[in-house]
């Protein structure tokens, strides 16, 4: 797996384009069942966990022979137990080098075996392989082996590598397909199969809108939309079958099976591009309900009435079975509104009226009264693309709220980050003292990091581990895209993508805002 | 009265009245090698190895006065008998030992069981007392052969020279620098030097060490034979203005902390785990083969190490935190050597 573990480790490291030569160098290496397994891995295609970190930990321990406190000190240090398990196992006597199949057959098989075997069979594994291969492995069997790398410098890799053009893989990527299954052949080079029945297209993204609108130039020539919290997703009606696909390329259809109403009212070859949200009372739920939703195993008729959902429709990209993604938006909306009647669960993305870049902007500075996140603004001449092409789609999101926030805690990094901070908890004003509300990275100036290490050595109230206690004195301007409630924490709360966005250092802890004020921003979620 | 006692100073002998490695100036002192920590500046009288003596020399200047003697030969200061043996750190690196009385204590210092090739091999010193280093005292550190992290490196030269970057590798200037340019393939490419790194390897090469060539990397001796060849340079330069002379470079970095992946590649291309400090199986190995009843725990994961050694049968305890005092400070934000 030397070849595999390299590419890992060059997959972490590297910007970009980097990343498509070294998946392109290492596809010209592999054979096709190598080939196969790791553009699964890279499509988040795992194989299924095995055994528990828990139960791992404890065989480790075994082979190792080590106390459980420190296996956990280790862990403390390491931070991760996959990799914790790879280096606390004594060195192999004879390194052997398998391909990342080999190993991906055992793990397959394992599935089956009884706990006894199954150990024998890792216990075997390890005692023959280096520690990065051991650190795979873990993954593997835990099911926790990320890699990262987004679907478009995949694309890239596999059309350099095969000659193809990039769409045609996108949308080759997209089919329902199992390593297992099917064979690199299958998936790339053939054509049509029976699976490019449910296939999506490629999604064309939204890029974010860092400049004033009025630049953009004439207002007639973009369609503004509200930009949902949702799932973006692509709703297909094919010889008489109905798929929903999200845009992380997962088939979602029997997550909802309220759409199959649909099947009666959309024309066979439709395709839909929008956004599944929960909703009820007229009125969108958190994210985090549908997320709920879909994250059970099945689907009830209890969770439906709970958390019922719509498919909002802003783009039609196929019609009559013909792909016609090339036409303008314009012509794609017409369109749409004939084909798509609104009902109950299927809504049309409704357009907001603006005549000047003014009431645009006044418009997105009210998009929490609608719990969206914003605006959309496409332009109307533009065809439907393919990933996050800059020009034509922007996102023009609402402004983050702000609070004033006292630094309460400060966690120093392990190693070569012991000397510095590696993350703040920051907190407001509650009944009884201050609750904290958010961790952030530190994204402070060299300076002023440097003019907080050296406070904090002598303004440190406690230690634990390698997070001290502060004297709460400094006040942060945190900023945030909403807030949810949350029985996890306490302080009811949760924030959504917190950040630093200055140092009030004019400010006294006392003046730092309170959790009251901020739960009045609950309103608008 | 203990024959070595933990003071605010350092470690002490009062029946000799003298320090190992101290912290603050003291009138004499016994060095266990030349590491910027353990040689400070400010006392009157040093002893330490012949070995080491140059590099602590060039430091500290002509001011004080510098003895030196072989490994394994004893002075005897007021019926304490001292004598130096190898602890294969660094060139010259030495363990302490004191006799009174029958009495046997050994100081390690720094110290890795794995023979480099280029500082005097460790030897297992027979002790009541040991005093030992845990830099890494967990059993996640388990070091490979020096040959194979050797092969990894020259692999990693390799493949830049052939996509015409220039390799730059973080090593400490006294040590891990001299270690890898020892053994490097030089048929890969030139080989430069920082001037830190340079100045090093001069003082060492005049005491014998044979080293490949290795010109101080100057901005005209760059600007045409860069290519494809690989610079050594102290972590520091990584965050200096130094590194922008380069053009299209890859960094590496040569340390034990680079077994973790949460310390890795930070801010460097590669990590190479290569370290001067014993790993968890050295730090056992040394401490059952000095024999000792007892055995005190510095530098590191100290608590971790010494309650491991309890479990095991051998009376270990932590220096206490007096005993570190301010250096605790001043190691907060410092990595291994
Ligand atoms: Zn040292
Ligand atoms: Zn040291």
């Amino acid at each position: 797996m030397k070849d595999f573990s390299q590419l890992f480790s060059r997959l972490e490291t590297s910007e970009s384009l980097e990343k498509v030569a070294a998946l392109e160098k290492y596809f010209a290496g592999a054979d096709e069942r190598n080939k196969l397994w790791t553009i699964a891995l890279l499509s988040n295609q795992r194989p299924r966990r095995v055994v528990t970190t828990a139960t791992l930990q404890r065989w480790a321990r075994e082979y190792a022979q080590l106390p459980v406190w420190l296996f956990e000190e280790s862990h403390r240090v390491v931070g991760d137990i996959a990799e914790t398990i790879a280096l606390i196992l004594p060195s192999p006597s004879e390194i052997r080098d398998f391909p990342l199949s080999y190993w991906i057959e055992i793990v397959l098989n394992l599935g089956e075996k009884e706990e006894a075997k199954q150990k024998e069979a890792i216990f075997n594994a390890w005692s023959e392989m280096s520690k990065e291969d051991r650190f795979l492995l873990n993954k593997l069997l835990t099911g926790g082996l990320r890699l990262g790398v987004s679907q478009k410098v995949l694309v890239n890799a596999l059309a350099r590598h095969t000659g193809l053009d990039d769409n045609l893989i996108a949308h080759r990527l997209m089919r329902e397909w199992s390593p297992v299954e099917h064979t690199f052949q299958d998936l790339l080079l053939d054509g049509e199969g029976d699976a490019s029945r449910s296939r999506p297209y490629p999604f064309f993204l939204a890029s974010p809108l860092e400049i004033e609108p009025h630049l953009l130039g004439e207002i007639a020539d973009w369609q503004v939309e509200r930009l949902w919290d949702g799932i973006r997703a692509q709703l297909i009606v094919r010889q008489g079958e109905l798929f929903v696909w999200s845009n992380s390329e997962e088939l979602l259809t029997h997550k909802f099976p309220e759409f199959n109403t649909l099947l009666g009212t959309l024309p066979d070859g439709t395709v839909l591009d929008g956004e599944i949200l929960a909703f009820r009372d007229s009125l969108p739920l958190p994210l985090q309900d549908l997320q709920t939703r879909i994250g059970r195993k099945n689907v009830t008729r209890k969770s439906m009435q709970e958390i019922p959902v719509i498919f909002i429709a802003f783009d039609l990209l196929e019609s009559q079975g013909k792909d016609i993604r090339s036409r303008p938006l314009v012509e794609r909306r017409e369109l749409l509104e004939k084909i798509a009647p609104a009902g109950s669960v299927l809504h049309l993305s409704e357009r907001v009226e603006a005549g000047s870049w003014a009431e645009v902007r006044e418009n997105r500075d009210k998009a929490r009264e609608y719990a969206s996140k914003g605006l959309v603004i496409r332009r109307r001449s533009a065809p439907y693309r393919s990933g996050r092409k800059r020009g034509d789609w922007w996102e023009y999101k609402v402004a983050p709220l702000t609070i004033d926030a006292v630094l309460l805690y400060v966690q120093r990094g392990e190693g070569q980050e012991a000397g510095s901070f590696v993350e703040f908890t920051f907190a407001v004003w509650g009944d009884e003292g201050l609750v904290p509300i958010a961790k952030t990275e530190v994204d402070l100036t060299e300076p002023e990091k440097n003019e907080l290490t050296a406070w904090a050595k002598n303004n440190t109230l406690e230690r634990f581990g390698p997070v001290r206690s502060l004297k709460p004195e400094h006040v942060f301007e945190i900023a945030f895209e909403s807030i949810a409630p949350s029985t996890r924490h306490k302080s009811g709360i949760t924030l959504r993508n917190p950040r630093i966005v200055r140092w009030r250092r004019e400010k006294k802890a006392e003046e730092a805002d309170t959790l009251e004020r901020l739960k009045a921003f609950l309103v608008f979620n | 009265m203990a024959l070595l006692e933990f003071t605010p100073n350092g470690i002490y002998c009062p029946q000799a009245d003298v320090y190992i490695d101290p912290w603050k100036p003291v009138k004499r002192a016994l060095i266990t090698h030349g590491h910027a920590d353990h040689a400070r500046w400010g006392s009157k009288y040093y002893l330490c190895t012949h070995q080491a003596k140059p590099v602590i020399q060039y430091r500290l200047g002509n001011g004080p006065r510098i003895e030196s003697v072989s490994y394994g030969e004893a002075r005897t200061i007021n019926g304490v008998k001292i004598s130096f043996h190898p602890a294969g750190h660094i060139v010259g690196s030495a363990q302490i030992r004191v006799e009174h009385q029958g009495e046997v204590w050994v100081v390690s210092g720094d110290y890795k069981t794995e023979n480099d090739g280029i500082s005097t091999p460790f030897e297992p010193v027979k002790c009541n007392v040991f005093i030992t280093e845990s830099t890494f005292g967990l059993p996640v550190f388990r070091w490979q052969p020096q040959r194979e992290v050797m092969q990894e490196i020259n692999d990693w030269w390799r493949e830049n020279a052939a996509e015409g970057k220039v390799s730059i590798i973080m090593a400490y200037a006294l040590g891990k620098a001299q270690r890898i340019l020892r053994y490097l393939d030089t048929n890969i490419g030139k080989v430069f030097t920082h001037g830190s790194v340079e100045s090093v390897n001069k003082v060492l090469q005049s005491q014998g060490l044979i080293l490949p060539p290795a010109p101080k990397a100057s901005v005209d001796n760059m600007r045409n034979a860069m290519e494809g060849s690989l610079v050594i340079a102290p972590p520091q330069a990584l965050r200096s203005t130094w590194v922008r002379r380069f053009k299209d470079y890859s960094t590496g970095m040569a340390s034990g902390w680079m077994a973790m992946r949460n310390t890795n590649r930070r801010g460097y291309d590669r990590g190479f785990v290569l370290s001067d400090h014993a790993d968890w199986d050295g730090l056992n190995e040394a401490v059952l083969a000095t024999g000792a009843e007892k055995v005190f725990v510095t530098h590191g994961y100290t608590s971790q190490f010494a309650q491991w050694l309890n479990e095991q049968g051998i009376w270990a305890a932590e220096i206490g935190t007096e005993f570190h005092g301010e250096q605790l400070e001043e190691e907060d934000g410092e990595v291994e050597e």
